[in-house]
């Protein structure tokens, strides 16, 4: 058997995933809605949509807007809440064999500690701590974007949180691995990078933002040169696994990240023209391992040339 | 679920409007009025999905009819396809309009483009008496009206400047035939403040009526939730999703703003 030989499988903060493809918060909803299309168990993982303490409504509509090779969005982490999640969608997930990444946000420090007390004695594999949606006035963002207020939200939660520990990135810095060093240094088991960029779309006809919320984050192919070059400074500048995301579609943009030194990878926006995207990404990185007679994952990661 | 189907034809309605059949044996089976498919157009910068309401399904040819305006760049490369080429769909998605039985008489209701979806309902719906009101700008922009002539019982036609039919807006013509007839549900779709009019109409005369709603969408399932659309909820307001529990809505719910 050919498949045997290749070994797909890569561990990141004590985390066993089987692939390197991981669902994108926010993009990925709880899992339904694909799992009419595949099997969710081939996926390494789902890093499920961004939650918060108490359900929320969101952003007023319209929450996208295209772009060249991409989207803006302002969806503002509608989400039914912690305690529905626990409830309603864990047991729905846990009927396939793939890692739940519970995606958290909170608006103040306090609200961040409790999210991850309660995420630590639910049933979920990981905690990926939301410091950089760009879509809500809050906290968040606020927390992700200065080396202060990073260390201390992750050194108060670190302390709480029984699972291993993602902070997720917000690229809208002037410095990235200046911040991922802090999330480092105060405890975080892993980063995962990049959230999305802010932008805006404006409609010349009607003088109008597109946007409901007049700015919003952009993901898609257009961002991936942004994220390559993020995921590959903050590999070199922290010890702790770096999970790679923005743009990703192909196996082959797969192995890109890889090789720029990220562990693993979340797909996310792809998933909107194709539906199949994180499932063919599985199928394009076996096929890129066996045409460049690469063995495992681990043979991929920071192994760029330069 | 098999993306890839087949352009059957493209035909002309009129200037900027055509009707596009498409070859698909799984969508034209399991394709109910009201709902929709979510189609990659191609050309250089449509990079997402562009949602068409089924305009007509043929279930023993295992095809289905998408009516589409050129807007923007996707509809624009869409229009650009040959009979015979591979196309990539998605569908069929959402929730479409009811079909009960009890509902003996009833009325649609379409302004523009709003009207493909209703054709399809004409055609599929059980009740004994179908009226069609159908609202175009001008002359020039109506379209389908054989069409619609041959699924129901009484068609009319109104245009703002009564180049053609009746002159004024649909929604005049709809408080009109409520006054002289007996409705049991009304089915709009077409421009928001149509719909919103025309919702109005319905809920003075205590005529239950559906809605088909527009969003800007993202994945077309209910995943990304960035097709929200405002609708009442035990007495205050959420957003639902278009996609996902529309595109059509009882018009009770709807909150217009
Ligand atoms: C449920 C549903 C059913 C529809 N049915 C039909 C139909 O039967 N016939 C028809 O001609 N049109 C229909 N539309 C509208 C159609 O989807 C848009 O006209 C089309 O997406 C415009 O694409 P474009 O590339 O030409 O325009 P652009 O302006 O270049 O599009 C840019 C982006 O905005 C989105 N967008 C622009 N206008 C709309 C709109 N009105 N609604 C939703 N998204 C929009 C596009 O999908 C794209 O993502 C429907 C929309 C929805 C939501
Ligand atoms: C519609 C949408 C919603 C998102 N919601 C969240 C979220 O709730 N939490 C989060 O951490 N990231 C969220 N993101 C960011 C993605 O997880 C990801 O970081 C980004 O989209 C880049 O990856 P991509 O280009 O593959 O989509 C969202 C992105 C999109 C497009
Ligand atoms: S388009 Fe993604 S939820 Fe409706």
């Amino acid at each position: 058997m050919m498949e045997n030989r290749i070994d797909l499988t890569v561990n990141i903060a004590g985390l066993s995933l089987k692939n390197p493809v991981i669902a994108a918060s926010g993009t990925f909803g709880f899992g339904r809605e694909y799992s009419a299309f595949f099997n969710l168990s081939r996926l390494g993982g789902i890093a499920v949509k961004g939650l918060t303490l108490k359900p929320r409504k969101g952003n007023p509509p319209p929450r996208i807007a295209e772009t060249p090779a991409g989207i803006l969005n302002s969806v503002g982490l509608q989400n039914p809440g912690v305690h529905a999640f626990i409830r309603d969608e864990i047991p729905f997930l846990r009927r396939y064999e793939t890692a739940i990444i519970a995606n958290a946000s909170g608006n103040t420090v306090e609200e961040y500690e409790e999210m991850v007390s309660i995420l630590s004695e639910a049933d979920v594999d990981a905690v990926e701590l939301n410091l950089s949606c760009p879509n809500v006035k809050e906290g968040c963002l606020v927390f992700g974007s200065s080396v202060s207020g990073i260390t201390q939200v992750v050194s108060r939660v670190r302390k709480l949180c029984k699972k291993p520990l993602i902070v997720k990135l917000t690229p809208n810095v002037t410095d990235i691995s200046e911040i991922a060093c802090a999330a480092e240094a105060a405890g975080a088991d892993a980063v995962s990078l990049i959230n999305t960029l802010l932008g805006m779309a404006i409609d010349a006809k009607t003088r109008r933002p597109v946007l409901g919320n007049v700015t919003g984050g952009l993901s898609g192919p257009a961002v991936k040169p942004i994220a390559l070059r993020m995921v590959y400074e903050v590999s070199k500048a922290v010890k702790i696994p770096v999970i790679g995301m923005g743009g990703i579609t192909t196996g082959t943009d797969m192995a890109e990240f890889l090789l720029a030194g990220a562990s693993a990878v979340m797909i996310g926006t792809a998933g909107f023209v194709n539906p199949y995207a994180w499932v063919e990404a599985v199928d394009g990185l076996e096929r890129y391992m066996l045409e460049s007679g690469v063995k495992s994952v681990s043979e991929l990661i920071g192994g760029l040339m330069v | 679920m098999n993306l890839i189907h087949r352009v059957g034809s493209i035909k002309p309605l009129n200037e900027d409007t055509f009707l596009m059949t498409i070859e698909s044996a799984e969508i034209a089976a399991a394709g109910l009025p009201g709902q929709f498919v979510n189609v990659r157009c191609g050309g250089p910068d449509a990079y997402l999905r562009r949602p068409f309401s089924l305009c007509r399904v043929h279930r023993d040819q295992g095809t289905f009819d998408i009516g589409v305006q050129i807007r923007g760049r996707g509809t624009q490369a869409l229009s650009l396809m040959r009979e015979g080429d591979p196309i990539d769909i998605m569908g069929p998605l959402g929730r479409g309009f009811s079909l009960k039985s009890e509902d003996k008489r009833i009325a649609v209701v379409g302004g523009g483009i709003g009207v493909f979806p209703l054709l399809q309902l004409l055609r599929e719906h059980p009740a004994a008496e179908k009226l069609a009101l159908l609202g175009f700008r001008i002359r020039d922009q109506v379209i389908m009206e054989k069409d619609f002539r041959d699924e129901c019982h009484e068609l009319c036609i109104s245009t703002d400047d009564g180049s053609w039919g009746v002159a004024g807006f649909v929604t005049s013509l709809l408080e009109k035939k409520l006054a002289e007839k007996k409705i049991d549900r009304v089915f709009i779709c077409g421009p928001v403040p149509m719909m919103k009019r025309a919702v109005e109409t319905c809920k003075g005369k205590n005529i239950p009526c559906e809605v088909s709603l527009e969003e800007r969408m993202g994945c077309g399932i209910g995943a990304c939730l960035v097709c929200a659309c405002k609708v009442k909820l035990d007495g205050c307001w959420d957003y639902a999703h278009v996609c996902k529990d529309g595109p059509v809505f009882s018009g009770e719910s709807v909150i217009f703003e």
